[in-house]
């Protein structure tokens, strides 16, 4: 895999506060990334640096192959920005944004006019493609602008909170459309508060806090750092006695939950491994068997608390 | 397709200026204001200096529409786009600051020819005999493009307040027009007067039109002609140098 995103010691400051403090990632050629923190963390000053938008005080950023300082142009034609606040030309109607953009990016007319149809279609919007933007809600307004990111077909895309706010309709639209884009190739560059939804969409996740990066993992091997000590939850067709399970490999400590056993293992695999011999061994099926880890929301919370000065 | 190449960074601009037209250009209140300013400011020193012939007031009153259909909306449309956020938008697409200046540029420029030659058009009803056709179209087009760059440079600092930068567009503007032989003729002015004059471009645009509707001229047509094209020339440098410095402290 390759390196779309590159950026090294990415640094800004605003007066006498650092707002991003020499942050370093990569973002690989196919992977959505979810770039994640709290409000004022450095989301979107981070986006803003690395789509070319505010300069970098600091450090230095390659997007698809090309320097952000010394080569923007370039650099802004391979990738789509969906920004926080919708930003369509509100006098305009729906087409004469696509057109606008379409020209921005050097489309030639014809494409750009079938690229608008097909976007508008896939969207929901090519019936209100002659109204003026202004006449439109919040939600067709975000999909108007992915539209929008999307004429020139980019490479990658950069989204800072793409469905905050929306209705839960333009919401699964935007998610399907941005894993079916995915599929196809594009690399996703996320910003989002919403940790359900990084946690279902992005193969890697970057935790921002107080401007500096304190995570950069898999969502789900984020949650499983957190805690040293796993849980597992796991039910069997008939009664069985709790010491048995205490004394099996890899297993800390045994505590009954209604019908369920709940088993802290310090090894989650090897207590798994146990539990499924346990259950051979002494004819009990297994009827439920689920690992406990924290949620993203939980990772988040903890090592944003971590990171606290 | 070489993306920040200059053929292809000039077709952006076009697309910029289309946008500016569309949106900013083609609204009923813009468009009046554009004719009725320049012509109810005339026909105030009509009443007032009935000594002055009709010729040199249209003269002034051609000056006075270019100048300021030129420089009346392109102050405004980046603190309009900078609320609105679609500065952002436009600094995230691949198009050079220059080319997002000169794009606003072309639309004010469009925008100052196209009222301007409706006042012409109004001087000639009026019985005005056109003396030369070729050097008022020459100045029209040469001091459109120096009044756009002067439009943009008054859209330099870094607020998104559009009253801020009409404040002070007023205030550079209403007083270039009484130090421009438009009111006054510049033989009738005094040494201070004249100092003045030399440093506003509008002097020189003004002197053009009214050599070409009564063949009379202060400076030499040459003078006249190579002052406009230096003004637009340094002007245009400035307006795009200090542009690129202060657009991120729009965002």
């Amino acid at each position: 895999m390759t390196d779309i995103i590159h950026a090294s010691d990415l640094t800004k400051v605003f007066g006498k506060s650092i707002a991003v403090d020499h942050i370093s990632f990569d973002v690989q050629n196919g992977e959505i990334f979810g770039f994640l923190g709290p409000n004022g963390a450095g989301k979107t000053t981070t986006t803003r640096m690395l789509t070319g938008v505010i300069p970098l005080d600091f450090g230095t950023a390659t997007i698809l192959g090309y320097d952000i300082r010394s080569e923007p142009v370039q650099a802004k034609q391979g990738f789509g920005v969906v920004p926080e606040t919708s930003n369509a030309y509100t006098d305009l109607t729906a087409w004469q944004n696509l057109m606008l953009m379409g020209e921005l990016y050097g489309l030639p007319r014809a494409r750009a006019e079938q690229r608008s149809s097909d976007l508008l279609e896939m969207v929901g919007l090519l019936e209100r493609k002659d109204q003026k933007v202004q006449a439109y809600s919040k939600g067709m307004k975000q999909r108007l602008i992915l539209t929008m990111a999307l004429i020139h077909e980019p490479e990658l895309l950069f989204l800072d909170e793409p469905t905050s706010g929306l209705d839960v309709q333009s919401t699964q639209m935007i998610l399907s459309l941005l894993r079916d884009l995915n599929k196809q190739g594009t690399t996703i560059f996320l910003t989002t508060h919403n940790m359900e939804e990084a946690n279902r969409l992005c193969h890697r996740v970057g935790i921002i806090h107080g401007g500096k990066m304190v995570a950069i993992d898999a969502p789900e091997k984020l949650k499983t750092a957190i805690d040293r000590v796993h849980k597992i939850e796991v039910s069997f067709d008939r009664e069985l006695l709790g010491d048995a399970l205490a004394g099996l490999g890899g297993v800390t400590g045994v505590n009954r939950t209604g019908d369920k056993w709940q088993i802290t293992a310090g090894n989650r695999d090897a207590a798994i491994r146990s539990l499924v011999t346990f259950s051979q061994q002494n004819g009990a099926a297994i009827v439920t068997l689920n690992t406990l880890a924290p949620s993203l929301d939980e990772a988040f919370l903890r090592l944003t608390q971590e990171a606290k000065p | 397709m070489n993306p920040s190449g200059f053929p292809e960074q000039v077709r952006r601009a076009w697309a910029i200026a289309k946008k500016d037209i569309r949106i900013y250009y083609f609204k009923g209140p813009v468009l009046i204001f554009g004719v009725f300013m320049p012509v109810f400011l005339f026909l105030a020193f009509f009443m007032g200096s009935r000594q002055l012939p009709l010729s040199f007031l249209i003269s002034g009153l051609i000056g006075m529409t270019l100048f300021f259909t030129a420089t009346a909306v392109s102050p405004a449309i980046f603190p309009w786009e900078g609320q609105a956020k679609t500065l952002e938008r436009l600094a995230s697409c691949p198009i050079t600051i220059e080319a997002i200046v000169f794009g606003d540029m072309i639309a004010s420029l469009l925008f100052g020819i196209g009222i301007t030659i409706v006042t012409v058009i109004i001087g000639l009803a009026l019985g005005l005999s056109l003396l030369h056709g070729i050097t008022l179209l020459a100045a029209i087009f040469l001091a459109a493009c120096c009044f756009s760059a002067i439009g943009m440079l008054l859209a330099v600092p870094p607020t998104n307040v559009p009253s801020n930068i009409m404040m002070l567009s007023s205030l550079i503007k209403f007083p270039l027009v009484f130090i421009s032989g438009i009111f006054i003729p510049l033989e009738q002015m005094p040494a201070w007067g004249l100092v003045l004059a030399v440093c506003s471009p509008l002097t020189y645009f003004t002197d053009l039109v009214r050599y070409s509707f009564t063949d009379t001229h202060y400076f030499p047509v040459l003078i006249d002609t190579i002052a406009l094209a230096v003004f637009t020339l340094v002007f245009t440098v400035i307006t795009m140098y200090l542009h690129k410095r202060t657009m991120p402290l729009r965002m």
